[in-house]
């Protein structure tokens, strides 16, 4: 070994010693990541405030409130009829089923119950909604991880579903059709083949969906064992619908508290699926969807005829006195717990929405993840922002 | 008058809820104030706000896993009246007698202004449960975050809108409304500002139906009902 000269030794010493600097002015601290409010994972304006340190989350905070409309307040306001003007637009990507449980509601305090072909109606746009809903879900949960093509897919096929939507009812998104006692109107002629052929079409478009992402390589690198809620946190925050099935909680409320609609008079299954990750909120609601088809093709074979209104009066006034009634959304388990005195319009609606419980569990399942995962759960969750925010 | 049960009801026995309703007087004890019971549709039971926690705790060990909601209701009419005292108001019941105020508090009863709600779920039973509990003047109440975690946001929802305080809660900010903002929206003596600065067109929704074509519009409609079975 040479011997360095002090020259030498200085500069090393000096180098040393800027590195220690340099060590020690870079704050290597947390860092907070806001994603959001505008991301397309968070359908809507949803922040979630991340606190990372390096590539891993230690806090995840969800903010909203950036679409919060005071639905529940605005109710108060308003008679009967008119509130389904504004629950229509709780979950806007399956509208026809946020009504049903509200007019349920009411149908119940009034003790009044629509004519069986009102309910079979209802059960087939109840379940058509969903599988609009859903297909974009299924596409969705594709662009959020790096595939594109799903999501054209999906908007190309959900648009059968919404055609179908539009027929009857009028709107392509907020049909506002279900009335208390009943529908507005009947099915139009030639609808019941058209839809038939629509079902088939959602069924190749689950098939596709089947092929492109759950047999992908790179989706269940990226879904599986992301994002994990074991059954008794799942039933704790109370997530319903796909999210709580996939923890495996085999419970679905179309099937285990019927509140009257034509569920239980055709033959269906209920998917559950025991690993509570990402993969299975995905494949739970691909089986969903084609349930759901399922559902409606047999429903359609056996309308039964009748009336499609019962007899009710034209103004409407529901007796005092309180009910609950939730009903298994798209999203998951939709409530409304009316409170009524009497009145033209409902004293207090409280709205239990789906997102809300199923989005609470962010903080808790976003502990420790890697940043490129949060959006996959996020995604894998599946909320709509005017369902949490109402 | 809520809490009359309806002549057709007393015949029907819901025997799962009878016995759910039983098991919960004795798990709950001194804890259960008042119980109310539709038969089919669903139980309400009033418990002591001193023992909201345990109330919850208690429930939970029956095999109410599932949580639903968290909620309040401001019993009290609000003083603009339900239109906020449109020129609109009461224009439906011109030829009907005034109605009376109504104060009543609801299946299960209550005495004071604020009632709290919860909504469980037990997925062994199949059954649903509301439980309610009255809030004293201060208006604070144990938190139940760490039997349901689900509760938390439930309760800061509560805490912005109501104003009732959850001890034991860490974060008690407000979820949807501004940081800034005064008031508790949801309770009955928040005006709704947009009523305020225009009346609501809403209010008489439905035209009324010339005398002459009533009769003859009734007729129709029940030959319609008729024609079809005359099922309802």
């Amino acid at each position: 070994m040479t011997a360095t000269s002090d020259r030498e030794q200085m500069a090393y010493v000096s180098a040393q010693a800027a590195d220690a600097r340099v060590n020690v002015e870079l704050d290597t601290g947390d860092m907070t990541l806001n994603i959001g409010p505008q991301h397309p994972a968070t359908h809507g304006t949803l922040r979630i405030a991340c606190q990372l340190d390096g590539e891993q989350v230690v806090v995840a905070e969800p903010i909203m409130g950036y679409m919060h409309r005071g639905y529940e307040k605005l109710c108060e306001v308003r008679t009967y009829p008119q509130c389904t003007t504004l629950i229509n637009r709780i979950d806007w990507l399956g509208s026809f089923a946020n009504e049903v449980p509200f007019i349920l509601a009411a149908e119940r305090l009034m003790e009044v119950e629509a004519p069986p072909r009102a309910q079979w109606i209802r059960t087939i746009l109840f379940e058509l909604s969903r599988i609009a809903n859903l297909a974009l879900f299924l596409g969705d949960m594709g662009v959020q991880i790096g595939a594109l093509t799903p999501v054209f897919f999906a908007f190309r096929d959900r648009e059968r579903v919404l055609n179908q939507i539009e027929e009857v009812t009028g709107g392509r998104f907020h049909p506002n059709f279900d009335r208390i006692g009943g529908l507005k109107d009947d099915l139009p002629k030639g609808w019941i083949e058209e839809t038939h052929a629509v079902m088939i079409k959602m069924r190749t478009f689950c098939d596709e969906m089947e092929d492109l992402l759950v047999g992908n390589e790179i989706f269940q690198a990226r879904c599986r064992g992301v994002g994990v809620i074991p059954s008794d946190v799942a039933l704790g925050y109370g997530l319903s619908g796909a999210n709580l099935r996939a923890s495996g909680v085999d419970w679905d409320l179309r099937r285990d508290a019927n509140p009257g609609l034509a569920w239980n008079e055709v033959d269906w299954k209920v998917w559950t699926h025991p690993d509570g990750d990402s993969f299975a909120r995905y494949w739970v609601r691909l089986q969903e969807t084609r349930e759901a088809t399922r559902i409606v093709d047999q429903l359609l074979g056996g309308i039964p005829s009748g009336p499609i209104m019962a007899k009710v009066p034209r103004i409407i006034k529901v007796p005092a006195g309180e009910a609950y009634l939730s009903t298994e959304n798209p999203l998951g388990e939709m409530g409304y717990y009316v409170v009524s005195k009497g009145d033209l319009g409902p004293f207090r609606v409280k709205i239990r929405t789906p997102s809300f419980n199923n989005i609470s569990v962010v903080p808790w399942v976003m502990k420790g993840v890697y940043v490129p995962d949060v959006i996959t759960i996020l995604g894998s969750l599946y909320f709509i922002l005017g369902d949490i925010d109402r | 008058m809520t809490d009359e049960t309806p002549p057709d009801e007393t015949q029907k026995i819901d025997e799962e809820r009878d016995a759910l309703l039983a098991d919960l007087s004795e798990g709950l004890n001194e804890i259960l104030i008042e119980s109310h019971l539709r038969p089919h549709e669903d139980l309400w039971i009033r418990v002591d706000k001193n023992h909201w926690q345990d109330a919850a705790q208690i429930a939970k060990s029956m095999g109410f896993a599932y949580f639903g909601f968290i909620s309040a209701i401001d019993w009290q009419l609000a003083p603009e009246g339900r239109y906020e005292d449109t020129e609109f108001d009461g224009g439906l019941d011109e030829e009907e007698d005034p109605v009376e105020p109504d104060n009543s508090t609801g299946y299960a009863g209550g005495e004071t202004r604020f009632q709290l709600l919860m909504q469980l779920y037990s997925l062994e039973r199949q059954l649903g449960l509301v439980v309610k509990a009255d809030l004293g003047d201060d208006m604070t109440v144990d938190s139940v975050r760490e039997v349901f975690p689900g509760a938390d946001w439930h309760e800061r929802e509560t805490h912005e809108m109501f104003g009732i305080s959850f001890a034991g809660h860490p974060t008690l900010q407000p979820l949807y409304l501004p940081t800034e903002f005064e008031g508790h929206p949801l309770r009955k003596d928040f005006p709704l500002l947009a009523r305020q600065v225009k009346p609501w067109p809403g209010v008489v929704d439905i035209e009324e139906i010339p005398e002459h074509l009533e009769a003859q519009l009734e007729a129709e409609v029940m030959a319609a009902f008729e024609a079809n079975g005359g099922a309802s």
